[in-house]
């Protein structure tokens, strides 16, 4: 079976108070998601009506090293594979997706682990979407105040602003800037203006077809953004988290990028929240992408084609403390090892 | 840093081409299994290098890392060699660092 027919998990997070179950209640209404089982950490005040709902007690396994993101998450683990165990079984109708939403404090990053590397999970899910929620009243204090919440914004594919009609617009307006600062790689929708698509939000991901092209169009944008405006979206504030797209000129070696990244992970694993990227890699036609959530990385893809006569490589890089400069040389001088020439673009 | 991460069981390690083949099927010329490996070590020791360190493949599955003092370690992909290569020497394998980029950039000059 083909990875991209694996059971795609949904990460639902956001922080206390931010919309979380409103969001999923809103989703779980269109036809696309009804062979949907969700699992919640706890039954809040905004009740879900869903057919396959479970919850669940977060419980962490740590690992003997300590590693805070390589923690399995046992409550999952057990919850995916009754889950999984029930649907093989007929006992429970054939969910084609899971949608797990975090209670407010939780660290999205032990889920994706969970289900990327826990031995018999990995065999049957696979990671989709990651959406975030953030509250357009309180939403920047949090950012301001708490890891977490700045965590849940950089690991996220999709941010969802909710209760942008009850704030002022210019605060609205500052915090999009700052969700975008922190994470160039995650479109932003509005809850209360937008159309909440299950499909964009949801359904598209980099292991849909119609979603990888999508996802590529949407770094395209964003390059086209930072070009004009010249910034380099690095301005951490105080939470040290910047995020910025490089562009290489030339192919990668494949091998030498494998063993640049890996080295990078083992060593900053803890302060690289997220690595998505589109790479020409030497000796392949078309563009494989690439997909980290701090040290867990998803098997590669390989987009049909490349969209236009535009060949770079696109590396988008949400990390905290890291400058921008060293990424880029430290990446020149392993690709030169493979003796492929590759220079930074910078967009500016 | 954490010996098991980045390793994805059954499915291979993300960095190897013949257990993606979703991303690496329309490559021009696919290489053997053997041959990539092959070229892995060879690239992976010019970095190790700069450390006194040096890998060698086991028998097309394993790799052995191995340090001047005669220290060695088995490991099975490139995460966690970094880890135990770390845990060998006791030193910080860090791809950032200055000293080490200008090392690898006088070796291809």
């Amino acid at each position: 079976m083909a990875y991209s027919d694996f059971i795609p998990v949904n990460v639902v997070t956001g922080f206390l108070g931010s919309g979380k179950t409103t969001l999923l209640q809103r989703l779980l209404h269109s036809p696309s998601l009804q062979d949907t089982a969700v699992l919640v950490n706890e039954f809040g005040e905004v009740g879900l009506d869903h057919h396959l709902l479970q919850s669940v007690t977060e419980s962490t396994l740590l690992m003997d090293n300590g590693c805070l993101c390589c923690a399995i998450r046992g409550d999952l683990q057990g919850a995916l594979t009754e889950l999984f165990d029930q649907r093989e079984r007929g006992d429970i109708p054939a969910f084609k997706r899971v949608v797990i939403e975090t209670s407010g404090l939780a660290d999205p990053v032990p889920i994706a682990y969970t289900v990327l590397a826990e031995p018999i999970l990995q065999h049957h899910f696979r990671l989709g979407n990651v959406i975030t929620t953030i509250d357009a009243i309180n939403g920047a204090g949090q950012l301001g105040e708490f890891e977490e919440s700045v965590k849940q914004v950089g690991v996220a594919d999709r941010l969802v602003l909710t209760k942008s009609d009850m704030a002022a617009p210019d605060d609205v307006a500052r915090l999009r800037e700052e969700l975008q600062r922190l994470n160039v790689s995650a479109p932003i929708f509005d809850a209360a203006h937008d159309d909440l698509s299950p499909a964009r939000l949801i359904v598209e991901d980099l292991y849909d077809l119609k979603g990888k092209m999508r996802e590529v169009e949407y770094w395209r944008e964003q390059d086209d953004h930072e070009g004009h405006d010249h910034a380099e979206h690095d301005h951490g504030h105080t939470t040290g988290v910047t995020s910025f797209a490089l562009q290489f000129e030339g192919a990668l070696d494949w091998t030498a990028f494998g063993i640049w990244m890996t080295m990078l992970l083992n060593r900053h694993g803890d302060r690289v929240l997220r690595i998505k990227g589109m790479l020409n890699v030497a000796g392949q036609p078309t563009p494989v992408l690439i997909n980290g959530v701090q040290h867990v990385v998803h098997p590669p893809l390989h987009l049909e084609a490349w969209p236009d006569d535009d060949h770079r490589s696109r590396l988008v890089f949400i990390v905290r403390d890291i400058s921008r400069a060293k990424i880029e040389a430290s990446l020149a001088a392993f690709n030169g090892l493979a003796n492929v020439e590759v220079a930074a673009d910078r967009v500016a | 840093m954490c010996g098991l991460c980045g390793i994805l069981g059954g499915r291979g390690h993300w960095t190897e081409t013949a257990t993606n083949p979703e991303a690496f099927a329309a490559r021009d010329a696919v290489p053997t299994v053997q041959r990539e490996r092959q070229g892995r070590t060879a690239l992976v020791n010019r970095v190790l290098d700069h450390y006194g360190l040096k890998l060698k493949d086991w028998s097309g599955s394993n790799y052995v890392l191995k340090g001047q003092t005669g220290k060695s370690a088995m490991v099975d992909n490139l995460s966690q060699m970094w880890a135990e290569a770390e845990s060998l020497t006791g030193r910080d394998f860090d791809p950032l660092d200055d000293d080490l980029i200008a090392a690898l950039n006088a070796k291809h000059g």
